[in-house]
């Protein structure tokens, strides 16, 4: 009898599951199965789910209208420097804070995240014109700077966040046989925080991959990755649903590839510590 | 060593050769829209001409590219060689200094062409401050079958009893289909656009000579009043968040009896790719109520240099090139006539194969005529433009009245109450921008 009520739980909470992953995955579904429909389908009323005449054509219109490829490897670029140089500084930040925590880390920590608070509008026009007199405008190497800037608080914290978790214990052990400070960050920090680093530095590779005010805002051709790719596909007068559906399509698709492959890794680093 | 010293001479003069020969690289910033996206397929038909011009292309959605661009221009950043502006932004901007005014846009291009209507839209102090792409005024689009199924017909020039009257009697709520579809979405260029140009109609005005904000006037409340009644009866469900596409896509599904909107959907109601009612559709000048102002808008997309364009020379080429009468030639010889940028030219309303394939042609001309940017309402008003008061405050304002009317008409504040908050809103703007006391 137990059995079989754990059975029946286990079916409804697969099924539940199920269900709302289908649901929460629907917008992209929908976003993907447009893509390869007309334009005429694209709004028809009632919309067809499946059965409708199939076409690559918009992703031809797409391709043939702008440089892909070009976008796509400035969003790598973008997205990739601008994480790694966070992490690189996030890393020591943190595991100071953490395991030699001075009566200020709370507020430098608090400080940090401030800066969060303002929306990013309201600096727009210093930052612009400082990027203006550093001929930083529309270059890859403005953006990444501005991105890592701009998600630091928040690596610093999660990192922080990981780190507090590892025993001091244990780093106290590598001291007392001899191990130096980098040594320690090397060789028994690093491999311990392992999943917290991965998840942090794919979410961090998300928020940046997707972050479209900067991008927007401080690249015009040349340095303009997939967000921009994105915004000229997009028209208040005019029905180019099924093209933009299959610019973002191809837009989210390298970042939809790695975070589905590296999805154990996020888990796993999302809940480190969730169990004591 | 020679050979070092020699190789050094060679680079050297390598390097100072290089910008005699350099190429100017435009940059041209634009709106998603079919026109301009055609402009960019055929830009090398333009670099065939002029070898020593490149061009590049940064293509975004209408606001995403109005705050970018703006920003741009107000840091002097350079950016951009081109800009996609609309007529809102050039008296403004030419105002302010932020343009380069178009003086030398050679012999051929014949600026008594341009209509009147929209050549003072991008004029200020008598000089040209942008040239126009294609304009356009707005104009009731009707189902010739459902009219004559119901047995009536469509004036040419309909007034706002008329129009009321014949959605209520074409709406079939079962059948889902609905009378009348307008903009709701809140936006100064979504529903604002619609809402201003139909109190035009009934006699109202954003502001009186003293720029004291009119929402208190009875001739708002008529207006918000017949635009929330008439829709809660015959509007379809939903409408306050229906945009130009949303409406677009309502009526090419064969959903709306008429719509009210830009005279440039007319090219895209009737194309039988994008329409599943292409062959049943007609047009009429946009209501009025026999004040002598009909409830239709003007605007116009146009191309303008930045002050801070180092390459104003090749812009100008450029732009003489895209708004010129050999262009609209360009385009039919390659898409056709009905594809040609419409509203900019009395040359293209006189030319016999325009006319042939865009039934809409006379009528988009008589809505441009009868939309005075420069005497837009019943009243005089201290402003400049229809359905916009040209002002760098109004984006703001009008975005926050438009948020008023689409929560009235979506039914959670009374019209009263809306017209209430759209007028202390408004004073409170225009008192900090120091207009009023």
């Amino acid at each position: 009898m137990a059995r079989m009520a754990t059975t029946r739980r286990v079916v409804v909470s697969t099924i539940g599951a199920w269900f709302f992953g289908f649901l929460i995955f629907f917008p992209i579904l929908w976003m993907v199965l447009t893509s390869f429909k007309t334009e005429l389908e694209a709004f028809a009323i009632p919309p067809s789910f499946l059965f409708f005449h199939w076409t690559t054509e918009n992703y031809a219109t797409v391709q043939e209208r702008s440089d892909y490829l070009l976008h796509a490897m400035n969003s790598i670029i973008i997205a990739g420097g601008s994480t790694l140089i966070a992490l690189l500084i996030a890393i020591p930040a943190a595991w100071s804070m953490a395991f030699s925590p001075t009566k200020r880390t709370k507020d430098v920590l608090l400080w940090m995240l401030s800066t969060k608070m303002m929306p990013p509008v309201g600096v727009l026009v210093p930052i612009y014109l400082i990027y203006k007199t550093f001929g930083l405008l529309d270059s890859r190497i403005g953006l990444v700077f501005i991105l890592c800037l701009g998600n630091l608080p928040i690596v610093i914290w999660m990192l922080f966040t990981y780190f507090k978790e590892i025993p001091r214990d244990i780093l106290e052990a590598a001291r007392m046989d001899g191990a130096t400070i980098g040594r320690e960050l090397v060789y028994v920090l690093t491999p311990m925080a392992i999943p917290g680093l991965a998840s942090t530095l794919l979410l961090n590779l998300i928020l940046a991959w997707n972050e479209a005010f900067w991008t927007l805002n401080l690249s015009t051709s040349n340095a303009a990755p997939l967000t921009t790719f994105i915004a000229s596909y997009s028209s208040p007068e005019g029905l180019f649903w099924a093209k933009l559906s299959a610019a973002s399509t191809l837009a989210i698709a390298p970042i939809l590839v790695l975070g589905w492959f590296s999805q154990k890794q996020l888990v796993r680093g999302l809940t480190f510590g969730a169990v004591k | 060593m020679k050979h070092v010293l020699g190789a050094v001479c060679g680079a050297s003069a390598l390097l100072l050769a290089v910008p005699a020969m350099a190429e100017t690289t435009l940059t041209i910033a634009t709106v998603n829209n079919g026109d301009m996206i055609r402009m960019q397929g055929l830009t090398s038909e333009f670099t065939k001409k002029n070898p020593d011009i490149t061009v590049k292309w940064v293509t975004l959605e209408e606001n995403v590219l109005r705050q970018r661009v703006t920003t741009d221009i107000a840091t002097k950043g350079g950016q951009f060689d081109v800009l996609t502006i609309g007529t809102y932004e050039v008296p403004i901007w030419a105002k302010k200094g932020w343009l380069v005014p178009l003086a030398n846009l050679g012999a051929d291009y014949d600026v008594a062409d341009l209509l009147p209507r929209i050549k003072d839209a991008v004029s200020a102090d008598g000089k040209l401050y942008a040239a126009p792409f294609y304009g356009e005024s707005s104009m009731v689009m009707y189902r010739t079958d459902l009219f004559e199924k119901a047995g009536m017909k469509m004036p040419e020039k309909p007034t706002w009893d008329f129009v009321i009257d014949a959605a209520k009697k074409l709406t079939d709520k079962g059948a889902g289909t609905y009378g009348i579809c307008l903009r709701g979405k809140a936006g100064w260029g979504e529903n604002m656009a619609f809402l201003s140009a139909m109190a035009n109609s009934y006699g109202a005005r954003w502001f009186d000579e003293k720029w004291e904000p009119q929402f208190n006037t009875p001739e708002w409340k008529t207006t918000l009043t017949t635009y929330v009644n008439l829709m809660k009866e015959a509007g379809p469900p939903g409408a306050s968040s229906n945009g130009f596409n949303e409406n677009l896509a309502l009526f090419n599904a064969g959903k709306c009896a008429m719509w009210i909107d830009a005279t440039v959907a007319a090219s895209f109601v009737t194309n039988p790719k994008d329409s599943k009612v292409a062959d049943k559709v007609g047009f009429a000048l946009a209501p009025n109520t026999g004040l002598g102002k009909n409830a239709n808008w003007l605007w116009a997309w146009n191309l303008a240099i930045p002050a801070g364009s180092k390459k104003a020379e090749a812009a100008e080429k450029f732009i003489a090139w895209a708004t010129s009468k050999d262009y609209t030639k360009l385009v039919a010889s390659k898409d056709g006539w009905a594809n040609v940028p419409p509203g900019t030219r009395t040359s293209l309303y006189q030319n016999p194969d325009y006319l042939k394939v865009a039934p809409f042609a006379k009528l988009t001309l008589a809505s441009i005529d009868a939309a005075d940017p420069n005497k837009p309402t019943v009243k005089p008003v201290p402003y400049v433009g229809v359905q916009y008061a040209a002002i760098p405050e109004f984006q703001g304002i009008g975005t926050q009245v438009g948020q008023q009317f689409s929560a009235a008409l979506a039914g959670s504040m009374t019209v009263d109450a809306a017209l209430t908050a759209a007028q202390s809103a408004t004073e409170r703007e225009m008192k900090r921008a120091g207009y009023i006391k």
